[in-house]
C-alpha cells in the first residue's frame, strides 16, 4: 500500500491557493460525459452531488433513509466553526488552525487542517447565501458563541439545530439538481459493495431497500460521504441506521483504514437508564457554556443535589482544568468524568452520570436568558427525562459519538484506491485524534462545497478517454454475486439471536475494552473476544424472512457483520499505538497527573490499516506526520 | 407495565392490511415507544415472525423519518413531540394503544407502518431552494439581517418533514410542510426574488401530489413536533396570490 | 386526480371560497340591517320594511348585486362540493381504525362543509317562504299599495316551531361564519400575527352580532309583533 499525501509544494498558506491555481481541470463538455456516484446525502454527500451537479457531472447519489434530509448530520446540534473574527477576539485561519491542531493531539497533518481553516469563512458566507437561518445580534450582523477548546468565539449556529439547518441548505441545493435532472437520486438504497475495475474505482452494488432488488450502479468515479461509524459501540449519539458498512467494504476492496480507534466519546449525553436503550442523546457541548460540571465530594452520596451544599461539590474540571474550566475538550472532560464516575462519585439511579449544572448561571443571567439560549436543549431533556433542568441539575454521561478514524485519504480526499474518494466524517483527514467541536459540520461541508469539487477534476481529468463504465464488466457479476451469496448466507443461519443481541454485546465489549480507557490486556482480551463473537454470529444468527422484500434485521445483520470485523481492526489500532493522544488513552501511558502522554519519537504516524483476507490479522502501514509549520507541544488546557 | 397492542401489518403497498393484536409484559416506563416496539419486535423474532416494519432513524426527534399514529393522534398523545421522543411513562399499566401509519394518499404504505414520503422530497425539488451557485457567496455579514426576521424564519425552517401535519389534517393536507418552506424563504432577503414563483410551483406540485386542500382547522400546528405556525401557510397563501396578482 | 373546475390546484378554489364568502359575510350586513327594521314599532316598521324591500327589487345597482350574490352561493357550495371529493380522494381509501384527531382542533371548523349544507337546505327554505312569493307569488297590499312582505314575515314568525327553526339555523350559521371568516382572511394570505389576531377578534365580533341579530328578529316578531 502506497501512502503518498501528495501534499502541495510551499508555505503552509499558500498550498490550498497554489493547488487550486494548478490542478487539471475538465472542460464543461466533457463533464456531462462523466458520472459520478456519490454514497451518502449528509452534508458532505448532499453538498458534493449539488456541487459535482452544478458544475455539470452527471451525478448519481444514494441514501438508506428515505430522503437525503434525514442523513446524521441533521442531528448536530451547537454549531459550526468559522474564523471570521466578526467578534474582534484575535481569531485567524492560523489560530484556527492551530487550535484544531492541538485539538486532534498533532495527529492530524498540517495542510490539511490549514485548508479546513482556510475555507471556513466561506462555508458561513454559502450558507447564508443558501437561507440558513443563524442566530443573528440585534443589529442584523450573525452571532457566535464559544465552544470546548478554544479561547475565541468562532461558533455560528442556528438555535440548537445547526446541523439540521445546514443539512436543510445542501439538501435544498441538492434539490435543485434534482430537478433540473443533473442528478438522480436513489433514496432507501443501501450500497453493499464497492466494484473495482482494473485497480480503478468504478462503481457500487446497492440494495433498493424497499423492494429488495440488487442493482448495479457504474460510473467514473465513487465518492463515499457515509458518516461515521460511532454506532458500532451500539449505545451512541447516531442513528440507528449509521453504519461503517460502505468504507468497511471499500477497506475490503483495498482501501487503506486510517486510525479506526479514534473515537470522540461525547462527555454531555444522556446517561443509559436501562438494558433496552437503543441510544445515548447528546445534550449539545454548547451547554457547557453556562452549565457547571460537578460530583459530590462524598462518594455515594444520596442526597438530592439541591441539598448538597456548595462547599461538598466537586466541580472536578474546574479544578484539574483552570484555564478551560467547564469548556475543556471533549476528550478529557469524557474521561474526567469517566474517572469519577469509576471511581464511585457519580450520580443518578444507575451511578453512571454526573451533574451539569446551571443554577449558578440563572442566578446570574435570568432564567429567561437561559431559556433563549437554550430553551430547545431543557425541553428535550424534559421530553426524554420527565425532569425540568431549570429546577435540578440534568445528569449527563459520556457517549460515544463521532469517528475520528475513517479511510485513509491524501490532500485530494481520494483513499488509497483510485478513482475512489472519501469526504466528511467517514474519512480519516482533520482532527487528528480528537475533534473540536463545531468542527464536524465544518469538515463535512468544506470537503463537499469547496475541496473535492476541484480535487475530483484532477482525477477525471485524465479518464476523459475512457467511455461509458458498463455495469456489464465481469466485476460487476462478481461483485453482485458476492452480495448476493452473503444475504443468501446471513439468511440461511437461522440460529437463535438477532443481530441487535450481537450488536448490544459487541457495543459493551467495546465500551470496556476499546472506550475511553484502554490497556494492552484488554485491547488483547478484546480481540480473542471479538473472534469469538464473530464465529458465533456466523453460527447462530437468526434474520427472519426473505431477501426480496423490506427487511430491516437484513439490513442490520449485514451492518453487524460489518462491525464484527471493523471492531477487530480497531483494537489493533488501539494495542499497536502504545501512546496516549486525544480520544485514545492508553492506561500504561500517563503522566504523573493522569495526563495523555504523547510518544512522538516513536508515534507521530497515522495507522493506516490494509486488508489482508478474511480472519488474518490486519496489515499497519504508517502515514508519518510532518510538523513544518508548527512544533507539537504537550497539550494542555490547565 | 403490561400493555396490549393493536398494530397495522401490511405485507406491502399491494397487500391488503389489517389491525393485529399484541400483549406485552414488563415493559419499563422510562423506556421510549420506539423502544417498546424494539422489545416487541424482538419477541417476534425469536417465535419466527416477521417483526413489525416502522420508519425511525436518529431517536432524538430531528431526522423526521419516524412517524407512527398512535391512538388516535400524530406522534401520540404529547404536544411538541416525535414518535422517537414519546415515551412509556405517559401511559399506564395495563392500556391498549392503537398504532398506526401516517394516512394519506400521497404517503403510500410500503409495509406495516412504514410509508412512502417521497412526495415531500418533490415538492423541495419543485423549488424550496434559493438558486444560488455552490462555492463562492458574497460576505455573510455584508447581508444584515434583523434577529427578529432570523428568528421567525428559523421557526419556519425548523420544519422536520415528518408528515404529522399531512396525517392529521381532515382533507390530508401538506399546506403546513410547503407553507413552512414558502415562507422560511420568503422572510428571508436572499428568498425574495424568487419568492413569487417558488410559491407557485411548490403550491402545484402540492397539487400534482394528490394532497387535500387547506381548511384552516389548525390541527396541524396542533400536532407538529417543531410548533410551526399555520401563519406559514397564510404566507405561502399570500406569496401565491401574489405571484397571481404580479403576474405579467 | 383532483377535479378541477377551471382551477390549477387546490389554494386557487380555496381562493375563490374565501372571496365568495367573504361577499356573503358582506350580504349578511346588509340583510341584517334591513330586517332591522323589523324590530320598529309595527305600523313604522310595516310601511319602512315594505318600502325598503320596494327598493331593493327595482333598483338596477342593487339587481347587479344580486346576481353577483347568487353566483357567490351557488359558487361558494359548487367549489365546496369539488374540494370535499378533492378531500376524499387526498385522505387515500384507509381510514384510521383509531381515530382521536378531533382533539387538536374545533368540531365546527373541521365541519364547515355540513355547517354549508345544512345552510344550503335553510337558504332553499327561506327563500322558498319570503323571496319565490315575493318575486313570483300572490303578495297582499299594504297602506302604500306596496306588496306587503312585512305582512308574509310576521305572519312566518308567529309559528313557533318555525321561529325555532330559525333559531337554530342562525346557530348553525354562526359556526361557520366563526371560522369562516377567519379563514376566508388566512387563506387569502393574511399572516401578519398582529392583524390575523385583530382579524380573528373582529370575525369573533361580527359572528356574534350577526348570529345574534338574526336570532332576535324572529324571537321579538313571535313576541311582541300583533297581526297587522
Amino acid at each position: 500500500m502506497k501512502l503518498d499525501a501528495k501534499i502541495p509544494e510551499g508555505p503552509l498558506q499558500e498550498k490550498w491557493s497554489r493547488y487550486k491555481a494548478t490542478c487539471r481541470l475538465v472542460s464543461p463538455n466533457n463533464k456531462k460525459k462523466l458520472d459520478i456516484i456519490v454514497v451518502g446525502t449528509g452534508l458532505a454527500g448532499s453538498s458534493a452531488a449539488a456541487s459535482l451537479a452544478e458544475m455539470g457531472y452527471r451525478v448519481k447519489t444514494f441514501c438508506f433513509q428515505d430522503s437525503p434530509r434525514r442523513a446524521h448530520s441533521v442531528a448536530a446540534q451547537g454549531g459550526v466553526n468559522a474564523s471570521k473574527n466578526y467578534q474582534n477576539d484575535g481569531d485567524s485561519a492560523f489560530r484556527m488552525f492551530y487550535d484544531t491542531l492541538k485539538g486532534g493531539d498533532f495527529r492530524a497533518r498540517e495542510a490539511n487542517v490549514y485548508r479546513l481553516a482556510e475555507c471556513s469563512a466561506n462555508l458561513i458566507d454559502q450558507a447564508v447565501a443558501q437561507g440558513v437561518p443563524f442566530a443573528r445580534e440585534y443589529g442584523g450582523y450573525l452571532a457566535n458563541r464559544s465552544f470546548g477548546g478554544v479561547q475565541v468565539s468562532r461558533t455560528f449556529y442556528a438555535r440548537g439545530q445547526t446541523g439540521q439547518q445546514l443539512l436543510l441548505g445542501a439538501y435544498s441545493a441538492l434539490s435543485r439538481q434534482v430537478a433540473e435532472g443533473n442528478v438522480q437520486l436513489f433514496a432507501r438504497h443501501e450500497m453493499l459493495d464497492l466494484v473495482v475495475i482494473d485497480g480503478k474505482a468504478r462503481g457500487i452494488i446497492a440494495r433498493n431497500l424497499d423492494t429488495g432488488e440488487i442493482e448495479r450502479h457504474a460510473a467514473h468515479t465513487v465518492v463515499l460521504a457515509t458518516g461515521g461509524y460511532g454506532k458500532i459501540y451500539y449505545l451512541s449519539t447516531l442513528a440507528m441506521g449509521c453504519n461503517g458498512s460502505a468504507i468497511w467494504r471499500a477497506h475490503k476492496k483495498g482501501a487503506g483504514f486510517a486510525a479506526a480507534s479514534w473515537t470522540q466519546i461525547h462527555p454531555t449525553c444522556l446517561p443509559q437508564s436501562g438494558a433496552y436503550q437503543s441510544k445515548l442523546t447528546l445534550m449539545s457541548e454548547s451547554l457547557r457554556n453556562d452549565g457547571r460540571i460537578w460530583v459530590p465530594k462524598k462518594a455515594g452520596d444520596d442526597r438530592p443535589p439541591g441539598e448538597i451544599p456548595e462547599e461538598e461539590r466537586d466541580y472536578y474540571l474546574e479544578r484539574r482544568y483552570p484555564a478551560f474550566g467547564n469548556l475543556a475538550p471533549r476528550d478529557i472532560a469524557s474521561r474526567a468524568a469517566k474517572e469519577r464516575i469509576d471511581a464511585g462519585f457519580g450520580v443518578g439511579p444507575q451511578r453512571n452520570a454526573v451533574y451539569l449544572d446551571f443554577a449558578h448561571a440563572i442566578e446570574e443571567y435570568g432564567i429567561d436568558t437561559i431559556r433563549e439560549r437554550y430553551g430547545n436543549l431543557f425541553r428535550m431533556y424534559e421530553k426524554i427525562t420527565g425532569h425540568n433542568a431549570y429546577k435540578r441539575p440534568m445528569m449527563i454521561s459520556p457517549a460515544a459519538h463521532f469517528s475520528m478514524g475513517g479511510l485513509w485519504v491524501d490532500y485530494e480526499l481520494m483513499t488509497t484506491i483510485p478513482g475512489l474518494f472519501a469526504i466528511g466524517e467517514c474519512n480519516f483527514s482533520d482532527h487528528g485524534a480528537n475533534r473540536l467541536g463545531a468542527n464536524s459540520l465544518l469538515q463535512a461541508c468544506v470537503d463537499g462545497y469547496f475541496i473535492l469539487p476541484y480535487t475530483i477534476g484532477s482525477y477525471l481529468a485524465g479518464e476523459l478517454g475512457t467511455g461509458k463504465i458498463s455495469p456489464e464488466a465481469p466485476e460487476f457479476d462478481a461483485a453482485e454475486q458476492a452480495v448476493r451469496d452473503q444475504l443468501a448466507r446471513l439468511l440461511s443461519i437461522q440460529g437463535s439471536r438477532t443481530a441487535t443481541d450481537y450488536h448490544k454485546e459487541l457495543g459493551a465489549l467495546l465500551y470496556d475494552k476499546c472506550g475511553v480507557l484502554r490497556t494492552r490486556e484488554g485491547l488483547q482480551q478484546a480481540i480473542d473476544d471479538i473472534r469469538a463473537l464473530r464465529a458465533d454470529f456466523w453460527q447462530n444468527l437468526k434474520v427472519p424472512g426473505s431477501a426480496a422484500q423490506v427487511n430491516s434485521e437484513l439490513e442490520k445483520a449485514g451492518r453487524v457483520a460489518d462491525y464484527l470485523e471493523l471492531a477487530e481492526v480497531m483494537c489493533y489500532d488501539a494495542l499497536t499505538r502504545e501512546e496516549s493522544c486525544g480520544a485514545h488513552f492508553r492506561e500504561e501511558y500517563q503522566t504523573a497527573e493522569g495526563e495523555a502522554q504523547r510518544r512522538d519519537g516513536e508515534f507521530q504516524f497515522v495507522s493506516v490499516w490494509g486488508y489482508t483476507g478474511p480472519e488474518e490479522e490486519p496489515e499497519l502501514h504508517r502515514e508519518g506526520l510532518v510538523f513544518q509549520t508548527i512544533q507539537p507541544s504537550v497539550r494542555s488546557y490547565k | 407495565m403490561r400493555i396490549q397492542l393493536k398494530i397495522w401489518r401490511q405485507e406491502n403497498a399491494r397487500a391488503q392490511g389489517r389491525m393485529v393484536d399484541y400483549e406485552l409484559a414488563d415493559i419499563n416506563p422510562e423506556m421510549s415507544f420506539l423502544e417498546m416496539l424494539d422489545v416487541l419486535n424482538e419477541q417476534l423474532i425469536q417465535r419466527g415472525d416477521m417483526p413489525v416494519e416502522f420508519d425511525h432513524d436518529c431517536r432524538e426527534g430531528i431526522c423526521g423519518q419516524c412517524g407512527l399514529f398512535i391512538n388516535g393522534r400524530a406522534h401520540g398523545p404529547q404536544a411538541a413531540t416525535t414518535t422517537c421522543q414519546l415515551h412509556m411513562r405517559h401511559f399506564r399499566d395495563g392500556d391498549t394503544i392503537y398504532v398506526e401509519p401516517f394516512r394519506s394518499r400521497a404517503f403510500p404504505v410500503i409495509k406495516d407502518l412504514r410509508i412512502d414520503r417521497s412526495a415531500f422530497d418533490r415538492i423541495i425539488q419543485a423549488g424550496g431552494y434559493i438558486s444560488t451557485r455552490t462555492g463562492d457567496a458574497p460576505e455573510a455579514n455584508a447581508l444584515p439581517i434583523g434577529h427578529k426576521v432570523a428568528e421567525a424564519a428559523f421557526d419556519a425552517a425548523a420544519c422536520i418533514g415528518c408528515g404529522a401535519c399531512v396525517a392529521t389534517c381532515k382533507n390530508a393536507s401538506a399546506a403546513l410542510f410547503t407553507g413552512a418552506k414558502v415562507s422560511h424563504l420568503a422572510m428571508l432577503p436572499q428568498g425574495r426574488p424568487e419568492a413569487a414563483e417558488r410559491a407557485r410551483k411548490m403550491v402545484q406540485q402540492m397539487e400534482d401530489e394528490g394532497f387535500g386542500h387547506c381548511t384552516n382547522t389548525g390541527a396541524c400546528e396542533v400536532e407538529c413536533p417543531q410548533e410551526i405556525s399555520i401563519r406559514h401557510i397564510a404566507r405561502m397563501n399570500f406569496e401565491y396570490n401574489r405571484a397571481g396578482v404580479l403576474r405579467k | 386526480m383532483n377535479r378541477t373546475l377551471s382551477l390549477p390546484n387546490n389554494l386557487a378554489r380555496k381562493n375563490l371560497m374565501a372571496l365568495t364568502g367573504l361577499f356573503l359575510c358582506f350580504f349578511l350586513v346588509i340583510h341584517l340591517a334591513g330586517n332591522l327594521q323589523l324590530l320598529l314599532p309595527a305600523e313604522r316598521a310595516q310601511l319602512q320594511y315594505n318600502h325598503y324591500s320596494e327598493l331593493l327589487s327595482h333598483n338596477i345597482l342593487i339587481k347587479v348585486v344580486s346576481y353577483v350574490l347568487y353566483a357567490s352561493i351557488i359558487a361558494h357550495a359548487v367549489y365546496a362540493l369539488v374540494l370535499t371529493v378533492n378531500s376524499r380522494t387526498a385522505q387515500g381509501g384507509q381510514g384510521y381504525a383509531y381515530d382521536k384527531r378531533g382533539a387538536a382542533s374545533t368540531w365546527y371548523s373541521r365541519n364547515m362543509g355540513l355547517l354549508g349544507a345544512l345552510l344550503l337546505a335553510f337558504l332553499i327554505f327561506h327563500m322558498a317562504n319570503f323571496w319565490y312569493p315575493y318575486k313570483f307569488g300572490e303578495v297582499p297590499v299594504d297602506a302604500a299599495g306596496r306588496k306587503d312582505l312585512y305582512r308574509v314575515v310576521v305572519l312566518a314568525y308567529r309559528e313557533w316551531w318555525y321561529v325555532a327553526l330559525y333559531v337554530v339555523s342562525m346557530l348553525v350559521l354562526g359556526f361557520h361564519l366563526l371560522h369562516g371568516f377567519y379563514s376566508a382572511f388566512q387563506s387569502l394570505g393574511l399572516y401578519h400575527s398582529k392583524y390575523g389576531r385583530w382579524v380573528k377578534w373582529a370575525g369573533q365580533a361580527y359572528t356574534l352580532v350577526i348570529t345574534a341579530g338574526f336570532i332576535l328578529i324572529p324571537i321579538w316578531v313571535f313576541l311582541t309583533k300583533p297581526m297587522p
